[in-house]
């Protein structure tokens, strides 16, 4: 658990990045700082690892204040992931990841035999370990920047806007892959973005920070979208929060209409599926080329997603399918609004 | 041109030999005088405009006056070679300080933050990072301070020691135009073989300039 005590930063100058800042990151956790700029949500990640001493307060991990340990041996012992991944350009991939089982002494053949078990971790083919980082696109510069924070195994990470420098595909993949790669690490994490979207959709807990390093508003995303703190909150986390809060919401209990119903009615769209039962698009208009679907989903995903197939399919209807991709429901968009109107009167 | 040649090859090969060192030799001391000096400009700001103004002062005397008064402040003997050795270390430490700040400065970014956020020390910061991404600035540096020196080694002759200078000397005392020519060439050649050096052990150093860069 990493705490913070009344933590306040003034820079010489007297602006006041962060003031009496108090709040807890639970261990195992995501932890999202999110707000404007000059909310303070980089200089309060920086003093976890005393990048930037505190003015005043205290932060202590696991109940022992960072400031009274050696400052070098501290960093060594939190993971540190950048924007833009701030790789050594001068050395190889598995020598970036291995740079801090180097520093802490560790045999350099079996650092660099870890690290090259690690890149396949974050997704990328052992091959890279010799080339340099010129040589890889932003997304796999930032893989290695996430392995290289994770080399010496360290409990607790820092992640400074990791993701803002590549594009929306990517990042959606790289969010995914970090969300499955810490279910299997569970590591203590604080995580800076000034993307809302992003931080509820990686925050386990998020704390919203106004101007002037205040802490507006701590709370899970479920609770930012429902019960904002105040107009500040409601206003940042924006109007289609409600749109949002759909994430949070399972698609199991929508009551869905056979596929059968799609696939044989008398009607200008009809479902056509493959010789396996899976979905194979919409004809529309007795045209023999099919309208693709976008996606379909399972009953493990969100109202969002199924609000989003639903509106955008030509039959506003999404399409339902089991583990095997066999279509087994249809869920057309005023099923939804009926499932929501429901939701509202019994909650 | 020939029969000079066959005539004085000792006499040249000699020349050559000491010029070789006479350059050299200050090159390597002015460099690793030149490391710490100009690391510490980095490390206090403050002190980088008064380190290179005072650079900037050394390399503004003018080489024969300094290698004159040198055995003054020494109390080294009027020819000794140590005269050129020394004057040679001040320029080549005066014009490498002010690259290697400027070199260090360059690479502080991204890389340089998060090095430090992932607990290097200072010095390990300094050899393990940002000299090794400094190389090809300090190269640049390193390669226009050793031409100098070589072409500067002549006019150590005017005080008894300066290697293929003293055929230039020469020359002009006998009114002989052939050793003036090799003298020439023969320091034009140098230059151009250790420019080659430089250029070769900066490929070697740092693979991760050509590795076909994405943008």
């Amino acid at each position: 658990m990493i705490t913070f005590d009344a933590v306040t930063k003034e820079f010489p100058g007297g602006s006041v990045a962060v003031d009496h800042l108090s709040l807890e990151l639970p261990t195992g956790q995501i932890t999202v700082f999110v707000g404007p700029s000059g909310c303070g949500k980089t200089t309060s990640l920086r003093m976890i690892n005393r990048t930037i001493e505190p003015t005043s307060g205290t932060i202590s991990i696991d109940g022992e204040d960072v400031t009274t340990q050696d400052a070098a041996l501290l960093r060594r012992k939190i993971g540190y992931v950048i924007q833009n991944a701030g790789l050594f350009p001068h050395r190889t991939i598995a020598d970036n990841i291995a740079t801090v089982p180097l520093l802490n002494g560790v045999d350099k053949k079996q650092a660099r035999q870890e690290a090259v078990e690690l890149l396949t971790r974050v997704g990328l083919d052992e091959s890279m370990a010799r080339r340099y980082p010129s040589q890889l696109s932003g997304g796999q510069q930032q893989r290695v920047g996430v392995a290289r924070a994770l080399a010496a195994d360290p409990p607790v990470m820092l992640m400074d806007e990791p993701f803002s420098a590549v594009d929306p595909i990517v990042r959606d993949d790289l969010q995914k892959e970090f969300l499955r790669l810490q279910s299997e690490i569970g590591k203590t994490i604080a995580f800076v973005t000034h993307d809302i979207d992003e931080a509820i959709k990686l925050g386990d807990n998020v704390a919203v920070l106004r101007e002037g390093g205040h802490l507006a508003q701590l709370g899970t995303p479920q609770e930012l979208l429902d019960h904002p703190a105040d107009q500040f909150v409601a206003d940042f986390v924006g109007r289609d929060r409600g749109f949002r809060a759909l994430s949070f919401m399972t698609a199991a209990d929508l009551e869905t209409e056979p596929v059968t119903a799609y696939v044989d009615r008398q009607h200008d769209v009809r479902l056509v599926l493959d010789g396996d039962g899976r979905p194979a698009g919409w004809s529309v208009g007795g045209s023999p080329d099919l309208h693709a679907l976008p996606a379909t989903f399972t009953a493990d995903d969100s109202l969002r997603l199924v609000t989003d197939l639903a509106i955008t399919s030509p039959a506003g209807a999404a399409v339902r399918v089991d583990p095997d991709g066999v279509a087994d429901g249809v869920v057309a968009h005023e099923a939804v609004a009926r499932h929501l109107t429901s939701l509202r009167q019994g909650g | 041109m020939i029969t000079y040649l066959q005539n004085n090859y000792p006499e040249v090969l000699s020349d050559l030999r000491q010029h070789v060192w006479l350059s050299l030799v200050p090159v390597l001391i002015g460099a690793l005088l030149a490391l710490p000096v100009g690391f510490l400009a980095v490390r206090r700001r403050s002190l980088y405009q008064p380190i290179v103004n005072l650079g900037g002062i050394i390399y503004s005397v003018p080489s024969l006056a300094l290698f004159a008064v040198i055995p003054a402040v020494l109390g080294t003997g009027i020819v000794s070679p140590l005269n050129v050795v020394v004057g040679l270390s001040l320029y080549t430490f005066a014009l490498l300080t002010r690259t290697v700040a400027d070199a260090l400065i360059s690479v502080q970014g991204q890389a340089t933050q998060a090095a430090f956020a992932m607990g290097f020390r200072p010095l390990r910061q300094l050899f393990g990072v940002e000299l090794p991404m400094a190389l090809p600035v300090l190269f640049a540096g390193l390669r226009v301070a050793t031409v100098a020196n070589i072409s500067l080694v002549s006019v150590g002759a005017l005080i008894g020691t300066g290697g293929l200078g003293n055929l230039f000397t020469g020359g002009f005392q006998l009114g002989f135009v052939e050793p003036i020519v090799v003298g020439i060439v023969l320091s034009m050649a140098l230059a151009a073989l250790c420019d080659v050096g430089l250029v070769l052990a900066l490929r070697a150093m740092t693979p991760w300039t050509r590795t076909g860069a994405r943008a």
